[in-house]
């Protein structure tokens, strides 16, 4: 059992939990996440570590409701238990000096960026953030980020904040202005996102990394779900990944496999309905 | 007295036949197939035992159960006696009662087996097994042990970490079992499928080992929560018997679309996270009315009995060599084809087709005839040329088999490998790191339970002698 000491809502269906989970926290590092079960009978979810303390033996996740058993983490309140937490898993973020970084945020992307965009600062580059969302309730962590960001570009959707638009308007900036030209670029978010960003990126030959999120189970490499194409190879996101070069990704394969229980999660809706699904 | 009856007598008895489920109603639920003996057909098939003295069961069997004891007392109806010698022996009796393969192993040494059919060890070990379960209160429980103050490590709770955390608790250590996923069991529980398995049975066996005074922590993922190295300097020493689990891919085109499977995903859905079989799961599973699982062993009849279960109207094997060249336990492919499973023989799999939606349609064969043996000893397929055909399937789970899992392995350098990444081992299973023991799928690769144990309890005795000397 694990306890949740936080949860705080930071936009609708988004929630940042504090949970305490010694182990994980000590030995995690960036990039890497955890399985997490709210209790038995439930699914087995995969989230990012967005922080972790290891003194306090605390981990920090950030929690979108969008299916049965996302929306069922989100609902223990402080004080309250998770009945697993498992990791760290993954491969941790290579971090190295590039010079000039750019962290492209989407949605709760953002959230997980957050932590890589610290240790890329932390290990010298100059980061540009861009984050985007459908709307200003959507853009998250804009002042946290802006702490060790040379500069945060915000866009959304419905110009409610910030450029009205997508992520992309803001680095085609960065991209065609060769003094202003990152070196890496690393885009987290949802799939068309980060593919449009790895599309933008390839002609100028700019490396970008993503962090994906495939149907995953055990996270260990044991049932394979996770696979996907990377180059010519099927990859396991769980324990290859979750971050790969965005220029090799089959992203068409990785949206489609995505779909697999879009009727299973649209008949478990109807089944809860009135849940509290946003 | 029954012990008086003559070779001549017991030789007349008939082995006894195991009541089963009615075939089209459990095709279409998860309860156990097998239905399990009467006492009063227990004690006949007990008394078919000739007490030969050579006992060539016991050589046969990979944890040298006492069977001709356990039988000789069961044939008597003395079944505290055989619960007793049992269980001295074999830490899992109710789940090899189950899923051994007796048949290749102490039954197929039994001396009755020369002339008719052999002893029916295995539904006697499960009898006994069963009713040690039920009459629990009313055994003794386990001898006392004396604390030894030395800790052991146990990674994996599969049968191998399960048989070696019991033999090393009942010498008086402390033993932790750390598990990767969130409940115990291993591939016992997500692997084995509860109408060959019930879950019940494996709660209860580890339910034992758990009142000899094993702990056993879930969700810690040794290589990644914690280290080899950081187990090493927490406990006096170390029992590695995390599995394969790896799957091997099919290397063939399509094998991303959506419905396709590997067995270990399909199983574990459906098994470990309840899909398809408690109502209002959370866990999705695709059904499919044509299922196609590649592969011949026990893990491809596991998956298609499921896939019956969960609804498919047609079932298929598709193997590419033939029924007979098949490494999957006789009784398990009788009971499919009982359950209405189609036996696709000597076909293989040349691509999974999709449609537009990036869902899988059809698996697109190929037939194959058998030629010259190969380095297995078994004929191998040639493809037969322009005889491909295209199957439907929207479902197809890959059960080619596993690899070595090399979360752990990958963590530890100094570890030696074979050149398959499984660890190598001496015979008492001590690895080349000092306090480090392993067994199981990950030294040997894939292969049954009992092995799985035997390699557990040899491992233990090894163990017991390094922390005694240490």
């Amino acid at each position: 059992m694990f306890k949740v000491l936080e949860n705080e809502v930071l936009a609708p269906g988004l929630h940042r939990l504090v949970v305490e989970a010694p182990r994980v926290a000590a030995a995690r590092r960036p990039g890497q996440f955890v399985i997490v079960r709210s209790a038995p009978g439930e699914e087995r979810i995969p989230l990012t570590i967005g922080d972790a303390d290891g003194a306090s033996g605390t981990l920090t996740l950030f929690v979108q409701a969008i299916g049965a058993g996302t929306r069922k983490i989100v609902a223990v309140p402080p004080g309250g238990f998770l009945r697993d937490v498992a990791g760290p898993l993954g491969q941790p973020t290579h971090i190295e000096n590039w010079g000039r970084v750019a962290c492209i945020g989407g949605g709760v992307g953002t959230a997980v960026l957050y932590p890589l965009a610290k240790a890329l600062a932390e290990a010298g580059n100059q980061v540009t953030t861009v984050i985007g969302g459908r709307s200003a309730e959507f853009i998250l962590l804009e002042k946290e980020l802006a702490a060790f960001s040379a500069e945060v570009r915000v866009t959304t959707e419905d110009g409610s904040r910030g450029r009205r638009g997508f992520v992309t308007l803001e680095l085609e900036d960065l991209l065609r202005n060769p003094a202003r030209r990152p070196r890496s670029v690393f885009a987290i978010g949802p799939v068309p996102m980060m593919r449009a960003v790895a599309e933008q990126t390839r002609p100028h030959g700019v490396a970008t990394i993503v962090s994906l999120n495939p149907i995953m189970i055990d996270g260990t490499g044991m049932c394979g779900g996770c696979r996907v194409v990377v180059g010519t190879e099927a990859r396991f996101a769980c324990v290859d990944g979750p971050e790969f070069d965005g220029h090799l990704v089959d992203f068409q394969g990785l949206a489609d496999r995505l779909t697999m229980y879009h009727e299973h999660e649209a008949q478990c809706r109807l089944a809860h309905a009135g849940g509290g699904m946003p | 007295m029954i012990n008086n009856l003559s070779a001549k007598e017991r030789l007349s008895i008939a082995r006894e036949k195991m009541p089963e489920q009615d075939a089209a109603l459990r095709s279409r639920n998860f309860a156990e197939v097998n239905l399990g003996l009467s006492l009063e057909q227990a004690m006949r098939e007990a008394q078919r035992c000739l007490l030969c003295k050579s006992r060539p069961c016991v050589a046969g069997c990979p944890v040298e159960v006492d069977i001709p004891e356990f039988v000789a007392c069961l044939a008597q109806g003395d079944l505290a006696a055989a619960a007793h010698a049992l269980m001295r022996d074999n830490a899992l009796p109710a789940v090899c009662g189950r899923v051994c393969p007796q048949e290749v192993q102490c039954e197929a040494k039994c001396v009755r087996g020369v002339r008719g059919l052999p002893v029916a060890v295995g539904y006697l070990e499960r009898f006994v097994a069963d009713w040690a379960m039920a009459n629990s209160a009313d055994l003794p429980g386990p001898p006392a042990t004396v604390p030894s103050g030395k800790q052991a490590a146990v990674v994996g709770c599969g049968p191998a970490g399960l048989t070696a955390a019991g033999e090393l608790a009942t010498r008086g250590h402390e033993v932790t079992i750390f598990e990767a996923l969130h409940d115990t069991g291993g591939v016992l529980r997500y692997g084995i499928p509860e109408f060959r398995l019930p879950k019940g049975i494996i709660d209860q066996e580890v339910r034992r080992l758990i009142d000899v005074g094993v702990r056993i922590e879930c969700n810690v993922i040794i290589g990644k929560t914690l280290t080899l190295g950081q187990l090493r300097e927490q406990y006096d020493a170390v029992f590695i018997g995390n599995g394969a689990g790896l799957p091997v891919m099919l290397g063939i085109d399509g094998e991303n679309l959506k419905g396709v499977y590997s067995a270990n995903e399909y199983l574990t859905r459906v098994n470990l996270m309840g899909a398809g079989q408690v109502f209002d799961s959370a866990t999705p599973i695709l059904r499919g009315r044509h299922v196609a699982v590649i592969g011949g062993g026990n893990t491809a009849m596991d998956c298609v009995r499921t896939a019956r279960r969960l609804g498919a109207e047609r079932a298929m094997i598709v193997y590419r060599r033939g029924e007979s060249e098949m490494p999957a336990r006789v009784e398990e492919v009788h009971h499919a084809k009982q359950e209405g499973v189609e036996f696709v023989m000597l076909t293989a799999p040349l691509a999974v087709l999709g449609d537009e939606a990036g869902w899988a349609r059809a698996l697109r064969c190929q037939k194959m005839a058998l030629g010259e043996p190969d380095a297995s000893g078994r004929r191998r397929p040639v493809s037969v040329a322009g005889s491909e055909f295209d199957l439907p399937a929207e479902v197809v789970i890959n059960a080619l088999g596993t690899r070595a899992n090399p979360l752990l392995t990958a963590t530890e350098p100094a570890l030696k490998l074979n050149k398959w990444g499984n660890i190598e081992t001496d015979e008492r299973g001590a690895t080349s790191l000092p306090g480090i023991f392993a067994g199981g799928d990950i030294v040997r690769g894939g292969a049954t339970v009992i092995l799985a144990m035997g390699d557990g309890k040899r491992a233990a005795a090894a163990m017991d002698a390094y922390l005694r000397s240490a």
